[in-house]
């Protein structure tokens, strides 16, 4: 191919390249980003404390039952300055940890297991949603014949709340990933393990991490509802001291522990939010989606 | 039943398909897609594979990289070498850099870091995209993903590259352009291509050798020698006189199923 030819397909084609992907980076500045997703949930906040505040006002409930914001702010700061309070978190975040934790490796071998053997599909695949409609409370009673009042009874709910999730979420991710994608991976030389490192993990990610969440959220609502119920070896758990503060009638009590409850579980719920984000920004499926 | 054998073939062929055959499904809802395939293809060869829909074309492609096994008769591919294959979508990892995604087929051979640096550089060079390793699949046009997948599949370090109607997506432009790529790179590296399209200009404008597949089964009814000398445009008399001709043959093996 002659000389010229060649410079100027080179040029045609960085002309071409230059122009395709014009404007398709557009920055914005961090501050300006954060304060973008920060005031609508600061408004959202504002709302429901003077919407409380309000029903406070209409006198609906006596305040010791429905005291106002204010003194509930009041006793959280109290209760923060408190070792009670922290014990509880350690206490109740720890079966949290534990119990979290075991249903991700319990949900990961058997999503992958079913996800890989139409066997083991056929036999349990509707079974692991059918369980995942379960609402975890109804284990309890059978729980607690098992495993009377423990801890051990509390653990048995959770796992049984979030594996299947999680599971789920494995399942989903392995069957949805591109066949073409696939295909390239197996003619760029990958099998076997390596077509799961390579792709299929990798693929399957996104779906994984939403399980992932959607696992928290149930292990934590059955950890709380376990902590309610099985109140006589509980310590001083955040679920107990709900239990007590009903008992004594403590609403200021009841409600700050119920704030601290909804702020762990938006905290954790905030973390997989950043890694589901973070992995759309990635794949540049966030820049269609306009963010 | 057959199966790819890696064996050597004769040294005039580097694909050769001998009576391949395949069937999808079983019984009475068995679909013939290919059937009995014989085709050499030399080494250093361009040749086009050209059909109406259902004529197997994939199939064909598929059969030859070894993802799919044929239902009868024998692929052989020189030395037993490993065929890169392309699609019409650029099938790039989007979890990965461009970078990254050219090394993973250097990755899964076991290429040592520093020469998977070396050789990503020097292909993303190739494919004029050297300063465009950072980016994400998504961050690129579709000219240049197919670019980037082109560039990954040479990373194969083999021979024979199939191409299943890569530059379909594409606009004209584009097209030429990367018309002019292939063919550089298609020289430079010696390279046999086995190209699928449905454009008959496509096909007129790059290939050594047109063959006409029919539909339904697909069955080789046609083949001729693109005699016109390179570098073509593909708006050149000769090239169109070559399209006309292709076009006509294709026309009237589509009005065959009018029946």
């Amino acid at each position: 191919m002659p000389r010229d030819t060649l410079t100027r397909t080179d040029a045609e084609l960085s002309g071409l390249d230059a122009l395709d992907i014009a404007g398709r980076e557009k920055e914005t500045s961090r501050a300006a980003r954060i304060w973008a997703a920060t005031w609508p949930k600061l408004a959202a906040l504002a709302l429901a404390v003077a919407i409380w505040q309000l029903v406070v006002f209409s006198g609906w409930k006596p305040p010791w039952s429905l005291p106002g914001p204010l003194v509930v702010g009041e006793e959280l700061l109290r209760q923060a300055g408190s070792a009670q309070l922290w014990d509880g978190i350690a206490v109740t975040l720890r079966r949290a940890a534990v119990g979290y934790v075991f249903s991700v490796a319990v949900g990961l071998l058997v999503g992958l297991a079913v996800a890989r053997s139409t066997v083991l599909r056929a036999a349990i695949g509707s079974m692991i949603t059918a369980l995942q409609t379960m609402p975890s409370i109804a284990w309890f009673p059978l729980a607690i014949l098992l495993f009377e009042l423990s801890e051990k009874a509390i653990f048995f709910v959770v796992v049984l709340g979030a594996a299947p999730s999680i599971a789920n979420g494995v399942i989903t991710g392995v069957d949805y990933v591109p066949p073409l994608l696939l295909r390239a991976g197996r003619n760029l030389g990958a099998r076997g393990l390596t077509l799961y490192r390579y792709v299929i993990a990798p693929a399957a990610l996104p779906a994984i991490v939403a399980g992932l969440k959607q696992g928290w959220a149930f292990s934590w609502r059955s950890l709380m509802a376990g902590e309610l119920l099985v109140v006589g070896i509980s310590q001083t758990s955040l679920g107990a001291q709900l239990t007590y503060a009903r008992e004594l009638a403590d609403s200021p009590w009841l409600l700050s522990t119920m704030i601290v409850i909804l702020v762990i579980g938006l905290v954790v719920d905030a973390v997989f939010g950043a890694a589901d984000t973070a992995i759309r920004r990635r794949w540049g499926v966030l820049d269609q989606a306009g963010r | 039943m057959t199966a790819t054998t890696t064996a050597p073939v004769s040294a005039t062929s580097a694909v050769a398909l001998t009576g391949v055959t395949k069937v999808y499904g079983r019984g009475t809802n068995a679909v013939l897609a290919l059937d009995r395939v014989s085709l050499d293809v030399r080494p250093g060869e361009f040749v086009c594979l050209v059909g109406a829909s259902g004529c197997g074309k994939s199939t064909l492609l598929n059969l030859v990289a070894g993802l799919d096994r044929p239902s009868g008769g024998d692929i052989a591919v020189a030395d037993g070498a490993h065929p890169g294959l392309m699609f019409q979508e650029p099938a790039l990892f989007p979890w990965l850099t461009v970078e990254a995604n050219v090394e993973v087929p250097l990755k899964l051979r076991g290429t040592p870091r520093a020469r998977r640096r070396e050789r990503v550089a020097e292909l993303l060079r190739t494919v004029h995209l050297a300063d465009f390793g950072r980016k994400r699949p998504h961050e690129l046009s579709g000219g240049m993903r197919q670019r980037v997948a082109l560039a990954r599949t040479l990373a194969l370090d083999t021979p024979v590259l199939l191409m299943d109607e890569p530059f379909g997506a594409l606009d004209a432009m584009t097209r030429d352009i990367l018309h002019d790529e292939l063919e550089r790179i298609w020289t430079e590296r010696n390279l046999t291509v086995l190209f699928v399209t449905h454009n008959v200009r496509e096909a007129a404008r790059l290939a050594d050798r047109i063959i006409l597949l029919s539909s339904r089964p697909g069955r080789i009814i046609w083949s001729t020698d693109v005699a016109v000398p390179r570098p073509r445009r593909i708006d050149s008399p000769e090239v169109a006189a070559i399209a006309a001709e292709v076009t006509d043959r294709l026309r009237a093996e589509v009005g065959r199923h009018a029946a």
